[in-house]
């Protein structure tokens, strides 16, 4: 059997396989995280629970509407990001021109309110969604199994990612986001009108945890705990990349994922806080992050 | 975006010669309160100066007319249509292109991203190939990202973007700080050329020497109101009577 440091090729492949799935559940959260910060400035507390949401909006819709996971990719992110859309209307845009700190506890207590009232109805112990009948089974790839399904997560989860960039970084659209996050005042002064694309950009990327969390859903189980505990490990990563950047968020989330696969084959009792020890190394190495811009 | 479509209106002069009428306008920033009643009237074709000393209030009035500025009372008319309850993103669309002091050129987009950015306000504007026949410079540093350029080529860039909209009024403020005199020459041949186009200009200016042969008016702001309107043909008469007002 092939070895790579003592570790069988098989073995060390499925890790990396696994690192690389939840690597790509950081890119689309961190992206997120990434896109209303820079409009908003707010870190948004609340993107947890949103993916959490995400996961449970599918799965009621199975279990009560019989609505099959396809449409479930298609419309939970839209009912999500819609509801997102309107809590940017009704409550955050109160207190747009307060300290973003107040954003940040005001979705804090958002995420709470999510996660409590779902917990006060199904409990903390968490259901499973079942894997769609078109993604079910394996492929041999000869040096490792991949289980359709992962294969499915991490291709889909890449293509969101990278259409993400490209409307940001390469459409007009995106231009005005660029612009808007950098002088909204002189967006208004060109005709553009910025609350509503702060509205929008603040339903998109809580559409995209929505969208992570449906694809999670066959994945883990669906808890209104899942997203919590997700948060605090994709907060490290938005530190290590820096909130600069746009395709900064998206490799740190991938390259952390496989760091944290790759300390699991190596020394498993560090896998939990490997993400954190790089987070402080990048603390004291570069402040801005990896892909920060230093201020 | 759609909206920006919609707004697009074919461009018809009213009849009248008024382009901008300002009346009683006052202006708040948060308790402080910058302009005292500002009054005075720009019309169409016309290029006008408002001179004055630093915070005489002179950049506030064109952040004013933007609805930029914390609060404002009094009456703003642009093109016929009162415009103090407007958002401010509903007024470049009556056909106005602001150019801020510091030029407000985004880091994060190149030339070209910086010139298609402002959405089109009214048909009529310029196209990409006529503003580079004005700004060559800007052709060839197209896909320089924005603050990357000199400090000329910025407030080229930053009066260039405004053309390409469709814009019939533009408020320019401070374009000629701290640039070198040959630049300062060409931003006065390009506002001739935009004035022949039949552009109306408010320009808020320090450098008097700059603005003196380009303008048809000239008002002079003091303490948040307009103190003197010195039309150009009384200029040198009135030359050392403004010196004094303006303290140089």
């Amino acid at each position: 059997m092939t070895m790579i440091f003592g570790v069988p090729l098989a073995v060390f492949m499925g890790q990396l396989m696994l690192g690389l799935i939840n690597g790509a559940f950081y890119a689309l959260l961190s992206l997120g995280l990434a896109v209303i910060f820079g409009l908003l400035k707010i870190i948004n507390f609340a993107h947890g629970a949103q993916y959490m949401l995400g996961a449970f909006a599918a799965l009621l819709g199975l279990q009560y509407l019989g609505l099959n996971y396809w449409l479930a990719l298609l419309l939970v992110p839209l009912v999500v990001g819609g509801l997102g859309m309107v809590i940017e209307r009704t409550i955050l845009r109160r207190i747009a021109h307060l300290d973003h700190l107040y954003g940040l506890l005001l979705t804090y207590g958002l995420a709470l309110i999510f996660e409590g009232a779902l917990i006060n109805f199904f409990g903390v112990s968490g259901a499973s969604y079942p894997v769609p009948e078109a993604l079910q089974g394996g492929l041999n790839l000869g040096f490792m199994f991949l289980p359709t399904y992962r294969g499915w997560v991490l291709v889909a989860a890449l293509v969101i990612c990278l259409a993400t960039w490209f409307i940001i970084e390469r459409t007009r659209l995106g231009a005005y986001l660029r612009a808007g996050t950098e002088n909204p005042a002189l967006m208004q002064a060109f005709g553009v009108n910025v609350p509503q694309l702060i509205t929008l950009t603040y339903g998109f990327g809580v559409a995209l945890a929505a969208f992570a969390g449906v694809l999670a859903a066959p994945l883990y189980p669906v808890s209104p705990t899942m997203g919590s505990s997700l948060l605090i490990v994709v907060f490290a990563v938005v530190v290590i990349g820096g909130m600069g950047s746009i395709l900064g968020a998206i490799l740190t989330g991938l390259g952390m994922g496989l760091v944290e696969g790759l300390t699991k084959v190596y020394y498993p009792e560090a896998a939990n806080t490997v993400i954190f020890l790089v987070m402080i190394l990048v603390l004291m190495l570069r402040p801005a992050g990896l892909f920060g811009k230093e201020a | 975006m759609s909206q920006a479509a919609e707004a697009v209106t074919e461009y018809r002069d009213l009849d009248g010669a008024e382009m901008l009428r300002v009346r009683d306008l006052h202006a708040f920033y948060g308790e402080s309160h910058i302009l005292h009643g500002v009054d005075f009237d720009v019309r169409r074709g016309e290029l006008v100066t408002l001179l004055g000393r630093n915070g005489a209030g002179r950049s506030t009035t064109l952040k004013a007319i933007m609805n930029m500025v914390g609060q404002r009372t009094g009456s703003i008319v642009i093109n016929g249509s009162e415009t103090l309850a407007m958002r401010p993103h509903r007024i470049p669309r009556l056909g106005v292109g602001y150019c801020p002091e510091e030029r407000g050129i985004f880091a994060s987009l190149d030339v070209e991203e910086n010139l298609l950015l402002p959405p089109t306000v009214r048909s009529g504007g310029m196209s990409l190939d006529e503003i580079y026949a004005m700004f060559p410079n800007l052709y060839e540093r197209r896909r320089s990202r924005g603050t990357r350029l000199s400090g000329g080529e910025q407030q080229m860039l930053a009066m260039a973007r405004i053309l390409r909209t469709g814009a019939r009024l533009l408020l320019l403020d401070e374009i000629t700080e701290g640039l070198a005199p040959v630049i300062n020459q060409a931003l006065g041949e390009v506002l001739v050329k935009l004035k022949e186009r039949g552009m109306t200009i408010v320009l808020v200016e320090q450098n008097f020497r700059f603005a003196a042969p380009l303008a048809d008016r000239h008002f002079v702001m003091e303490h948040g109101r307009i103190i003197e309107e010195i039309p150009a043909a009384e200029l040198s008469a009135k030359r050392e009577h403004l010196n004094s007002l303006l303290g140089v």
